[in-house]
């Protein structure tokens, strides 16, 4: 029989609608396959074996009874643990919630659930998915299983790697500047970030609420559009979540993406590291191959997009981190003279670095007297990022470009150099400024040794997420997750 | 960036740093506020600001029904503090008295 963990969606429902396999014999084949492998990449933060059991038997006890398959019977599930899930610990990689014990599930969770989704655990990420390699959690990194002395990518780093190395079919992650899509290229995965809206955000730890997505990870196009149907939606329990109606994505996938306007903006190629260029070269030309028409476009105010997103976010991050104080949940310093000597101790011992020095430069950036020159400034530039993205989705159908400027780093690499850091963002962060869709996709690999994945962007107009789909479905059936001339992947093992 | 500003800044922000955190950050955030000095460049006169991609400028968020809802309840609320007692959180005494 067909290894379990290496299945989509759609072959594993096959052989359980044949009853050729059960819920709890998935589950079991990927439990085993955590334990073996997991060793290695370190995905999960926390394993929840007993809860996914009992969830894969009542789906066998369901189909059992003649019940019809849910979108994601039998389906293990990876949860970045950011987003809560009612019963299970929820850490935020962070040393503040160690104890914290989620007291409600997010709709996000909710809705995989009630689809039929199995939640194998709680995946690694950045402290509050701050950073971009993962290497900011309090408690381990997670290592890239393309190549084990590398980064997954971040923040949403154990959710990709997961997902890559075959412990999880699916997961959820978290975007506030490129945490799903960054980290998908980084470990040759699919990974989307829906419209601002298009997801509830209730039970997302919040970090920038402007910013903050919910969206999925999976090893294909088709799965992606499956778990997004089911995840999308008006959620009264978050006042941003849109009322506009969720199509089937997977069921429009097929349509043609001949004739299609597809832009190409030139300021996200201009000194672009020739290890990516020359695979999204390829797929640009994929694209063509296809019947797009590409046309070269110009998103003129790309180069502030980092300075503006790393004032926006920390700003706001600075406000919403204002609640850990060691009063309502998290730790509490054990020793301190007064209540605000207590604030402080347990604030210094909870966070990690990158959070406190995000914390410092939002704190700065909205105090008094610099609040116009940061603030305001970020989002008056803000508002000319979008109006390029309006602008240009007026001529195009959707924009390609890489998703990151770089290929996998090794660890420790840019640990002391924050800056650095924030800069490899640069094409991730304009998407989460104006609120468009965006995914990755793989796209062909370096010529290193290993090589290593290449991520192309596909961005589209807001709630065009059925368009964005379309494309990266077409591109996959066409190869291009493969392109030509690419070295072979090493294996992830089975 | 000054040493004096990051504890300044520290402070509003409720962290305690140490000495050798100060020396830190001190360079690390001076070189993030200098790069963010790029958007200077940028002519926002008559620009408007943008906190939210939700709504149009003009349109405003939809108003739910002012209807009671139950929320949390007060053991499950209080179950992840680090300290509580009688149903309520506990905090270091704030009043002192004469």
């Amino acid at each position: 029989m067909t290894e379990l963990t290496t299945l989509g969606i759609h072959a594993l429902q096959d052989l359980l609608a044949r009853r050729q396999t059960s819920a709890e014999e998935i589950l079991r084949a990927h439990l085993d396959w955590v334990e073996r492998r997991d060793s290695e990449v370190h995905s999960f933060l926390a394993v929840s074996a007993e809860r996914a059991l009992q969830q894969a038997r009542a789906a066998d006890r369901r189909l059992a009874a003649g019940g019809a398959l849910r979108p994601l019977e039998g389906v293990p599930v990876a949860v970045k643990d950011v987003i809560l899930i009612r019963g299970l610990a929820n850490t935020c990689a962070s040393k503040m919630l160690e104890n914290y014990i989620a007291p409600y599930s997010a709709t996000a969770v909710e809705r995989l659930e009630e689809a039929g989704g199995m939640i194998l655990g709680k995946t690694n990420c950045d402290e509050f998915a701050m950073g971009s390699s993962t290497e900011n959690s309090a408690f381990f990194p997670t290592r890239n299983p393309r190549d084990l002395t590398r980064v997954p990518g971040g923040s949403s780093g154990g959710s990709a790697a997961a997902v890559a190395a075959n412990t999880a079919m699916v997961a959820l992650g978290s975007d506030t500047g490129g945490s799903i899509r960054q980290p998908a290229a980084f470990c040759g995965v699919v990974g989307l970030m829906g419209t601002y809206g298009r997801v509830s955000r209730y039970g997302l730890v919040a970090f920038a609420s402007s910013l903050d997505h919910i969206g999925p990870f999976a090893r294909s196009v088709r799965d992606v559009a499956r778990v997004l149907s089911v995840i999308a939606g008006r959620d009264p329990l978050d006042s941003t979540s849109a009322d506009i109606p969720v199509p089937d994505y997977e069921a429009g996938l097929e349509e043609s993406v001949k004739g299609l306007k597809i832009g190409v903006p030139e300021e996200y190629f201009k000194g672009l590291n020739a290890e990516i260029a020359g695979p999204i070269e390829n797929g640009i030309k994929l694209l063509c191959a296809l019947g797009c028409e590409v046309v070269p476009i110009r998103l003129p105010h790309t180069e502030y997009a980092i300075a503006c997103y790393y004032l926006i976010c920390t700003a706001e991050a600075s406000s919403n981190l204002a609640r850990y104080d060691g009063v309502r949940y998290g730790l509490r310093a054990p020793e301190y003279a007064d209540l605000r000597d207590m604030y402080k101790k347990t604030r210094n011992r909870g966070f990690g670095a990158e959070v406190k020095r995000r914390i410092m430069l939002g704190t700065y950036a909205l105090s008094s007297g610099y609040y116009d020159a940061y603030y305001l400034k970020a989002q008056q530039v803000r508002t000319l990022i979008t109006r390029d993205f309006i602008e240009a989705f007026d001529e195009v159908d959707a924009l390609v470009t890489p998703t990151s400027p770089i290929p996998p780093f090794k660890l420790g690499e840019r640990l002391d150099d924050p800056l650095q850091m924030y800069l490899a963002d640069i094409y991730t962060v304009t998407a989460s400024l104006a609120g468009i869709p965006g995914i990755s996709v793989p796209c062909g690999r370096t010529r290193g040794n290993p090589p290593l994945p290449v991520g192309m962007q596909i961005l589209a107009g807001h709630f065009d997420e059925a368009r964005l789909l379309q494309l990266a479905y077409a591109f996959e059936k066409a190869g291009g997750f493969e392109i030509a001339g690419s070295p072979n992947l090493p294996h992830t093992g089975t | 960036m000054t040493e004096k500003d990051v504890r300044y800044v520290a402070e509003l922000a409720h962290l305690e740093l140490t000495d050798a955190e100060v020396q830190r950050f001190l360079p690390q955030l001076d070189a993030i506020l200098k790069y963010v000095q790029k958007l200077n460049e940028v002519d926002t006169t008559r620009i408007e600001p943008m906190a939210q991609v939700t709504f149009a400028e003009t349109q405003s968020p939809p108003l739910r029904a002012d209807q009671a809802r139950t929320g949390l309840g007060r053991e499950e609320t209080l179950v992840n503090a680090p300290e509580h007692g009688g149903g309520c959180f506990k905090v270091p005494k704030v009043i002192e008295r004469e």
